[in-house]
């Protein structure tokens, strides 16, 4: 007994123990949804029990025990019972088999949700689920969906997974890194949803998104503590979301970097991110994407006005950024640096070569604008505005780039 | 598991291939034996075969009371089976690992489905 409020223990069970019961009950059983039934009924009967009979010592593994009680029930019921078996048997000759450099059922599940066969949407819906254990209602919420197109997408891709045969184990060594970036790349499209939501109506951040990135992160850290790309991510997401309460004034419009209060950054993360950013210098292994974007973010939070940034320094990594990603995205942001360490004129020209490919893309066209204003060119600075206007999907970013166009008049 | 390996043919306008029929050239032909003698070695050989052009196809159609031939594909598309492998695998990672590898023989795009 540990004496805690029940319910504060049951929620502090769900964020710790949820992903550990569903990995654990997926090898056991092998089979997805059983594994996710039978950990919401475990925790639904947490929810029951532990006020009346108290909060067990180990809640991690009552809360299995009960699950593979209620998933051998479920079975059982189900009268499918020599099938499930036969699987189940399947399933743990390969978990005898000799794994990875890390043994953890949960980072089998990511891995498994992550899955380069799975479209992304589902991978995102699915980890967010199996790993993350948010609701079907909470996801639908997050993704603005319906909950029952939430639920036929994660049935969807359980049925491939199982269908397909897509394993549940580590990848080979030699796979290892690609799937690696491809578990990154859901973790960051979780975080940017949240961070930059879309929709007109909506909530211009999402915490309850970015939030759950970075647990997810957090935990994938703890699986793969040496994979650099896995800490720089980490790193990017502190950094990021340390600024989220400057970023969006009172009115939900967006308040660009340069003019946030940093006084209201989290200190807290602020400090975690440029350790974990350290972290990754001391390696001194060649950083990948997430590490060189985190790197930046530390340049900027470390600038105690945006006067005082380290511009160079900003650019600097950029161009090692370009050499990893020649995506004309990663151009467009270099060019906001080059702005300010060779001015307005030279960034426009770089900015106006990436018109092509980036038409369609409200960032380039709000970049360009202010490139334009800067140079006095009011009347193509407030076209490019109105396109980045028309393009926005962010609710403040909108409201912001309309307060710009306002102000040119 | 038994998968199916499909090779997606495509004709571009112009002609993509070098033969009409989409056959494969002779050192796409010596690099898919290869493949082929890598699968049996594998232990993962369970069938094989190529197609010819679609153009030689037949439709034959017994669901109403009168068989109905017709003739061509099914289907008129710019992509079309160009001929397939059937495989033994333990699970999806390894028929994706062996689909790369036939990618890269045949020069062509596979399409990876699990029988039931």
């Amino acid at each position: 007994m540990t004496g805690s409020d029940p319910r504060a223990a049951v929620a502090r069970a769900h964020r710790e123990e949820w992903a550990r019961v569903v990995a654990a009950l997926t090898r056991r059983f092998g089979d997805l949804d059983v594994a996710e039934e039978a950990a919401a009924e475990a925790f639904a009967a947490a929810v029951e029990r532990w006020p009346a009979d108290g909060v067990p010592d180990r809640p991690g593994a009552w809360l299995t025990t009960t699950a593979i009680r209620k998933a051998i029930d479920r079975i059982r019921r189900e009268q499918r019972r020599e099938e499930k078996h036969r699987e189940a048997e399947v399933w743990s000759q390969d978990a005898t088999e000799p794994v990875g450099p890390v043994e953890d059922d949960r980072l089998r599940l990511v891995f498994t949700c992550c899955h380069p066969a799975l479209a992304m949407e589902a991978r995102v819906a699915l980890t967010l689920r199996l790993v993350g254990g948010l609701t079907v209602a909470e996801i639908a919420r997050a993704f603005l969906l319906t909950e029952s197109a939430t639920a036929r997408r994660i049935t969807r891709a359980k049925a491939k997974i199982k269908g397909a045969g897509i394993p549940y184990r580590l990848p080979s060594a030699d796979d290892l890194p690609e799937r690696v970036t491809g578990v990154l790349a859901v973790l960051y499209l979780v975080f940017n949803e949240g961070y930059l939501a879309t929709g007109p109506d909506t909530d211009p951040v999402r915490p309850a998104l970015t939030g759950e990135a970075i647990r997810l992160t957090r935990l994938l850290r703890t699986l793969l503590p040496d994979d650099g790309e896995v800490t720089g991510l980490l790193a990017l997401m502190v950094l990021t979301e340390a600024r989220r309460a400057a970023r969006v004034d009172v009115d939900g419009r967006l308040v660009v970097l340069a003019e946030q209060d940093r006084g209201r950054w989290d200190a807290a993360l602020v400090a975690e991110g440029h350790r974990l950013v350290r972290e990754r210098l001391a390696a001194g292994v060649a950083p990948g994407r997430y590490q060189l974007l985190a790197a930046i973010n530390a340049v900027h939070t470390s600038a105690p006005d945006a006067a005082s940034t380290d511009w160079s320094q900003v650019l600097a990594l950029y161009d090692q950024l370009v050499r990893l990603d020649p995506s004309p995205v990663v151009a467009l942001n270099r060019a906001v640096a080059l702005a300010e360490v060779d001015g307005a004129g030279a960034a426009l020209a770089v900015v106006d070569r990436l018109g092509d490919a980036l038409d369609g893309y409200h960032a380039y066209h709000a970049t360009r604008a202010d490139l334009l204003r800067r140079l006095g060119r009011t009347g193509p600075a407030r076209a490019a505005y109105r396109r980045a206007v028309e393009l926005a999907g962010n609710s403040a970013e909108t409201a912001y780039l309309g307060a710009r166009l306002a102000e040119l008049g | 598991m038994q998968y199916l390996m499909t090779v997606v043919e495509e004709f571009l306008p112009g002609g993509l291939r070098e033969d009409p029929a989409g056959s494969a050239t002779s050192s796409e032909a010596a690099a898919i034996d290869a493949f082929d003698d890598r699968l049996r070695a594998g232990g993962y050989w369970v069938f094989a075969g190529g197609l010819d052009a679609p153009g030689t196809a037949t439709v034959v159609d017994r669901r109403g009371e009168d068989t109905v031939v017709t003739d061509g594909p099914f289907l008129e598309s710019k992509e079309h089976l160009g001929g397939f492998w059937v495989i033994e695998a333990p699970d999806l990672d390894v028929a994706l690992g062996l689909a790369a590898e036939a990618s890269r023989a045949c020069r062509r795009r596979i399409e990876v489905r699990p029988f039931l």
